[in-house]
């Protein structure tokens, strides 16, 4: 029986997606995280210190635990609507009288849980390797939310935008990928020159990434409300532009 | 109030890059369509490829949006009014897709959910049962056939027990026994008060379900009745033969031609046998020569040929 209707039928719908393909949609991302921590971890434990007094190690799982969630929550949307599109069963969802509310929660949703169950994985995994601490849990969680809500509602915009894979793979490998790694991932921007560090400010992801090792360390490069600041207006631009999408019928709707 | 309404209704799509390079307008694919079908209606629209069938359904469906004029179902705009319009009507798309995440009864459970229906099992049930699905619920789709993933289309549109339903060419390219199977269920569904939209390119389907017919030709209606008046218009017999040989292009535009039987509309025996005379003339050899009664597909074929009769051509 089914037990949601609307919006949250298509979220189920979009979460079972996902989750019939576990292997695929977390086993992978987790094992490729791990394998980031043994490499990157193994080399510079014994080298870096970060912030004074945090282990290499230490260091990198959060910053990998976000990275899959941001990465995971992107590929969701982003491969369910390119997928959906090119074989042609969008058509089930376009027929139903869900409005393009219903669309962007559902889909937003989705990449949400998947990024969480990514980077639950990933910091399972991780975290035998080395212990972070938890100074502030509500920052963790509410820039894990806002992290994934925001690459959701960007996976979802690139699904909407791309006609074929290739457009996607484009704004995935030339877009997403590099500013998740140039984001502070495997390094504090502190340890750049200065107009490196001025260029990471620049970047989104940043702050993401930043905010979240704020709340296992309780020091970061920026301030938690500035980043949280940031983040949620670039949520908030990102998803009005997604919503309107949705709302004209964008490529989905001739 | 009518269950479908098409009032004046237009789509242009716009020029392609190098159509608009070359100052070629876009593509007028439905040009001022207006007709209505009343409840309980089982309704043919027909016509060739290219002739807007598709698109006008899509417009129904809200898949493409009019450039101009109004659709509403039941008196809901598709427009302004989606929603309740959408929830008005099962659709079942020409192409024959399926998501391949999924099994049978998942796929309709969902689609159940879009409606906002929680316990539908027992109509889920019915469906599967009626199409000949029951063995397959639990099979994901990527395991069935075509023609069971149609019947898997069918149940979906109508899992939400629309009161229009819509199908786009539904026997495209499937077995006979499916054929049988769909149209037993749709007149059921329709003896209980649904309305049917068809289209088709099984001109014999059409004359046996259908009680009033549209014809569309370059996207504008060119003929609009009940099927038995449409026959009535055609001529009232057909000339049969076969021939190895090529027809004259006067003769045989008009002509169905199957092969090596070829099949002529004529009113009477004076047109008969002008028309074997002009053949005759052609050089061309015909043997096995019969009458029959014309049907709609001759109806489809004079339309869709023109005013002219062949003989007029032929003269």
């Amino acid at each position: 029986m089914m037990a949601v209707t609307g919006w949250r039928a298509l979220l189920y719908k979009e979460t079972l997606r996902f989750w019939k393909v576990g292997f695929q949609t977390v086993g992978a991302p987790v094992l490729t995280a791990l394998l980031y921590l043994m490499v990157f971890g193994h080399v510079l434990e014994d080298h870096v210190k970060v912030y004074g007094t945090v282990g290499y190690t230490a260091f990198l799982v959060p910053g990998l635990v976000m990275m899959s969630v941001l990465q995971n929550a992107f590929a969701n949307s982003s491969s369910s609507i390119i997928q959906s599109k090119i074989m042609g069963n969008l058509v089930f969802v376009l027929l139903t009288p869900l409005s393009h509310w219903g669309w962007f929660f559902a889909y937003v949703g989705s990449s949400v849980i998947r990024g969480l169950a990514v980077g639950l994985g990933v910091f399972a995994v991780t975290v035998l390797f080395a212990q972070p601490s938890f100074v502030a849990p509500v920052w963790i969680l509410v820039f894990a939310l806002l992290g994934s809500a925001m690459l959701g509602t960007l996976g979802l915009i690139a699904g909407l935008w791309a006609e074929k894979f290739d457009q996607m793979a484009v704004f995935q490998n030339f877009l997403i990928m590099p500013m998740t790694f140039l984001s502070g991932v495997f390094y504090s921007i502190s340890s750049l020159p200065p107009f490196w560090q001025n260029v990471s400010h620049l970047n989104p992801f940043f702050y993401m990434i930043d905010g979240f090792r704020y709340g296992f360390f309780g020091v970061s490069d920026a301030s938690p409300w500035l980043s949280l600041g940031i983040v949620g207006i670039a949520w908030l631009v990102v998803s009005a532009i997604a919503v309107h999408l949705l709302r004209i019928g964008y490529k989905i709707r001739g | 109030m009518p269950a479908i309404s098409f009032q004046s209704v237009s789509k242009t799509y716009p020029p392609s890059r190098q159509q608009k390079a070359q100052g070629k307008p876009g593509l007028k694919a439905v040009d001022e369509v207006s007709f209505q079908i009343e409840p309980g209606e089982f309704f043919g629209l027909l016509g060739p490829n290219g002739a807007g069938k598709t698109t006008l359904i899509s417009m129904l469906a809200g898949l493409s949006r009019p450039t101009a004029g109004a659709i509403s179902v039941h008196g809901f705009d598709v427009q302004r009014d989606y929603a309740q319009a959408r929830r008005q009507l099962g659709i079942v798309p020409q192409e024959l897709v399926f998501d391949p995440f999924f099994n049978v009864r998942e796929s309709l459970r969902i689609q159940s959910g879009y409606f906002g229906i929680t316990n539908n099992e027992a109509w889920i049930d019915e469906l599967l049962q009626s199409l000949g699905l029951a063995d397959k619920a639990t099979a994901n789709m990527r395991q069935l056939s075509g023609g069971m993933k149609r019947r898997v289309l069918v149940a979906q549109a109508l899992v939400h027990k629309p009161p229009v339903i819509v199908l786009d060419e539904p026997t495209a390219g499937v077995d006979v026994e499916l054929r049988q199977t769909l149209w037993q269920f749709v007149a059921r569904l329709n003896k209980q008060g649904s309305t049917v939209l068809l289209t088709t390119h099984y001109l014999e389907e059409a004359e046996a379900l259908c009680s009033r017919i549209a014809m569309l030709k370059q996207g504008r209606v060119i003929a609009l009745d009940r099927t038995s008046e449409l026959l009535k218009s055609a001529a009232s017999n057909v000339l049969r033969f076969k021939t190895d040989a090529m027809l004259p292009w006067a003769i045989a535009q008009h002509a169905r031609i199957t092969g090596r039987i070829v099949q002529l509309p004529a009113q009477n025996a004076h047109e008969v046998e002008q028309l074997l005379a002009a053949i005759r003339e052609a050089g061309v050899a015909v043997e096995d020569v019969e009458m029959r009664k014309a049907d709609l597909e001759d109806v489809f074929i004079d339309l869709m040929a023109g005013e002219q009769t062949p003989l007029e051509v032929a003269r």
